[in-house]
């Protein structure tokens, strides 16, 4: 069985207007997770993975306001 | 776990899985809401469970059936005298979810790690990809618990003086500004809460690292707003999952013994014609 220990494990939070987000990162191998959740309640919305921590959060932070436009929009009462 | 909670069994924590994970009487399940986190990495021996295909009705919006957890928990190499020791992503929603199940069909030894895949990730313990490979076993379910379980219709005819409802969604999704999480599908028609239903989002129930609070803690976030051992609680969410956390805590940790799970939850209320439906701001 190959087994790992996780490493580099990381919490950060950032502001999508109007919402906040949560990153959670980590290596496993050679390769970084990233999770992000939306804090309030705190569901994961995105979860992307790939060699370079900083490359991984940043595509994760980019796909989440995807997924945060349309609530967005609904909690400014613009749909 | 040296606590007070009214039911100390039905948790472990991460330490004890460590050193226990490999007894034959024990079956870690892993039950994520990110249903592809399991084969990202799991605790070596773990199985892991689909809540959507494995632990849903195929057809109809509904619990497992019978017969198809009997095959599950068999080809899980689960016996009705193994310990199922349960864990997941989101602060074990899922894993709750399917404790919930594991109850309402009798299953006797289940128990969830305190702390979640979140706690056992950030502690560095060992991971693995690899599938492991068990033995099938014959389980035998018992014939289901409707007493864990409320449906629409006890919903519908709640009183306050004797009972109590709890919306464990966001403030935002009870106050109906939003129909859904940020960045989930809407799944309702309407948003709102039921009348007369407390709000306390799930959240409460948990510390940073994801470990449940104390007993005392939890009592205060219950008892002051009359939510007490004595009275028939109901929680509800949107799906009924993170709501299965809060049945969780009020029935094990806090030792209630009248607490129910509405899975219909928002899901099935937001979309009901005719439902009273609330937007007022809990005071």
């Amino acid at each position: 069985m190959t087994v790992d220990h996780p490493s580099d494990y990381r919490e950060r939070w950032e502001s999508v207007l109007p919402f906040q987000i949560h990153l959670t990162s980590y290596k496993i191998n050679d390769t970084y997770y990233c999770d992000v959740d939306n804090v309030d309640p705190g569901a994961v919305i995105v979860r992307t993975k790939g060699l370079v921590r900083d490359e991984v959060e940043l595509k994760a932070l980019m796909r989440a306001k995807e997924r945060l436009e349309f609530s967005r929009l609904r909690y400014e009462k613009k749909i | 776990m040296a606590t007070n909670y009214a039911h100390p069994e039905a948790l472990v924590d991460t330490e004890w899985v460590s050193q226990h994970r490999a007894d034959p009487t024990i079956r870690l399940v892993e039950v994520d809401v990110d249903t592809h986190a399991y084969n990202e990495a799991h605790i070596p021996g773990a199985v892991g469970w689909n809540w959507q295909t494995q632990l849903s009705d195929q057809v109809r919006r509904d619990l497992v059936s019978k017969s198809d957890l009997e095959k599950l928990l068999g080809n899980s190499g689960i016996s009705n005298s193994t310990t199922i020791i349960l864990y997941g992503d989101n602060n074990n929603w899922f894993a709750a979810w399917a404790f919930w199940q594991l109850k309402i069909y009798g299953h006797q030894d289940v128990r969830i790690i305190n702390g979640g895949r979140k706690k056992w990730i950030k502690e560095g313990r060992e991971v693995t990809t690899d599938v492991p490979t068990v033995s099938g076993k014959t389980y035998t379910a018992k014939e289901p618990d409707h007493s864990l379980r409320a449906y629409v219709k006890e919903v519908s005819s709640i009183s306050n003086d004797s009972s109590s409802l709890v919306d464990v969604r966001s403030a935002d999704e009870y106050s109906g500004k939003v129909l859904s999480p940020p960045g989930l599908p809407e799944t309702c028609q309407r948003g709102g809460h039921v009348p007369g239903a407390f709000n306390i989002p799930w959240g409460k129930n948990v510390n940073d690292d994801g470990t449940f609070k104390s007993f005392d803690d939890l009592r205060t976030i219950y008892e002051p707003l009359g939510i007490t051992s004595n009275k028939n609680v109901i929680a509800y969410c949107r799906i009924g999952e993170r709501s299965s956390l809060t049945w969780f805590v009020l029935k094990y940790l806090l030792g209630y013994t009248k607490v129910k799970n509405y899975d219909g939850s928002w899901t099935e209320w937001g979309n009901l014609v005719n439902a009273p439906v609330t937007q007022e701001v809990q005071p």
